[in-house]
């Protein structure tokens, strides 16, 4: 069975024919080369797959492709505009958030949905919503630290 | 994921005649339990049949002393809404618990209670409180609806609309989660309610169940921790696993029922 799917992606229209069991991120990654977005552990616990959709984080590794038609998804080649990083993504650079990078798009697209319901976050309320984002390399320390930097910079 | 086909349903009835003509079908909500099994071949369903596109299924109402969840409405939406944290902050507090953020922006109340894993969260909520289940067919106490593990009283053709939870006099859930998986290794949920005190069990045995023990000595002795100083719940056909023996499990029950008790007041 093939199903037809119309959905916005990082503001564009997009439609593509696939199949009822094709994952969302596989529609991201295979059919629209769109990269960013990793698969890490395929099964719901690391978060490196993290998009949004309709505004909120979700693992997109656990959602079907036909489950987002009609929604409006943002990955992070969405983030940028005009060539200038997200603040979070600013963050993350300047403070080095991270190591060897695998777990990075999911982390940023995690933190711009905290953050775009709780502009003061303390540490521990970031490291709680961190909690479905996994990083191997850093410890979270600077990941924690780039997420206080970019709520401070979003704040103004 | 072994193939399937896939159906968009508009109405409850035109969902529940899907599941009707093919025994095979499976319902989809969230996802967040269905998608992984899927993907690692444990169930093979012939057709999913999506609920996301009924109208009506999600939401929440506070009327009276009765808080109404519809089917779909998403764990992050009943954590954050005012009125469930007004009316039953434990019932909100155990919403915000569930698995992590992503998981609790796509997972429904719905789909975890039709699931009734032996280690979710909501069954102790809802067996705790007393909650009715709102069916496309009746309604079912939370106490008839989970039967066992991985099963309730729902019919092949059965799906579930909403769940009506009674404002209790105060309530708590704590949980003792898996360091790893964050599912409960034990959790209870307690309630005073307008109908006696009842404490739920999650994570401990076969499925969710009442602490008959645990209920008698705080009905007798009065709501308060110290009521439950000495009472031992059996052991007997609880889990016993890697993470924890059955002995280990019983104790918990205990101690995560006067931890929940204290946090009640």
């Amino acid at each position: 069975m093939q199903v037809e799917v119309s959905l916005t992606v990082n503001g564009a229209a997009v439609t593509a024919t696939v199949e009822p069991r094709t994952l969302l991120v596989q529609l991201l990654r295979e059919h629209l080369a769109l990269t960013g977005t990793h698969v890490g552990c395929d099964t719901s616990q690391c978060g490196a797959c993290v998009v949004h959709v309709n505004g909120a984080s979700v693992k997109s590794c656990t959602m079907l492709a036909v489950q987002a038609d009609g929604a409006s998804v943002t990955t992070i080649e969405g983030l940028a505009t005009d060539g200038t990083l997200h603040p979070v993504q600013e963050a993350f650079r300047e403070h080095h958030g991270l190591q060897c990078g695998f777990c990075t798009p999911g982390m940023v697209m995690s933190a711009v949905d905290l953050l775009q319901n709780n502009t003061s976050p303390s540490e521990a309320e970031i490291r709680e919503w961190l909690e479905g984002n996994i990083c191997r390399c850093t410890g979270y320390h600077n990941i924690v630290k780039a997420v206080q930097h970019a709520a401070a910079a979003m704040r103004g | 994921m072994y193939a399937f086909t896939y159906q968009k349903p508009k109405t409850v009835a035109e969902a529940a005649a899907a599941l009707a003509a093919d025994g095979d079908a499976k319902v989809v909500s969230g996802g967040q339990t269905l998608i992984p099994t899927l993907k690692q071949r444990l169930a093979a369903p012939s057709a999913l049949v999506d609920l996301g596109s009924i109208e009506g299924l999600a939401g929440i109402t506070v009327a009276g002393d009765t808080v109404t969840i519809g089917a779909m409405t998403k764990h992050a939406a009943v954590a954050h809404s005012a009125e469930v944290q007004g009316a039953i902050p434990a019932l909100a507090a155990l919403a915000e618990g569930i698995g992590d953020p992503q998981v609790r922006n796509r997972g429904t109340i719905g789909g975890s209670i039709a699931n009734h894993d032996p280690a979710a969260d909501y069954p102790a909520g809802c067996l705790g409180l007393g909650a009715t289940i709102v069916t496309s067919k009746r309604e079912l106490s939370a106490d008839d609806f989970f039967t066992g593990m991985f099963s309730t009283a729902l019919e092949d053709d059965e799906l579930v609309t909403a769940v009506r939870f009674p404002k209790p006099k105060r309530a708590a859930y704590a949980k003792f989660p898996n360091p790893a998986s964050r599912y409960a290794i034990v959790g209870v949920f307690v309630a005073d309610t307008a109908s006696g005190i009842r404490v739920a069990v999650t994570g401990a045995g076969g499925g969710v169940f009442r602490a008959t023990e645990l209920e008698a000595a705080l009905t007798a002795k009065g709501f308060a921790a110290g009521s439950l100083d000495g009472v031992t719940v059996s052991s007997d056909g609880l889990n016993s696993d890697i993470h924890a023996s059955a002995e280990y499990r019983a104790h918990l029950i205990t101690v995560m029922a006067k931890r929940a008790v204290a946090a009640a007041g």
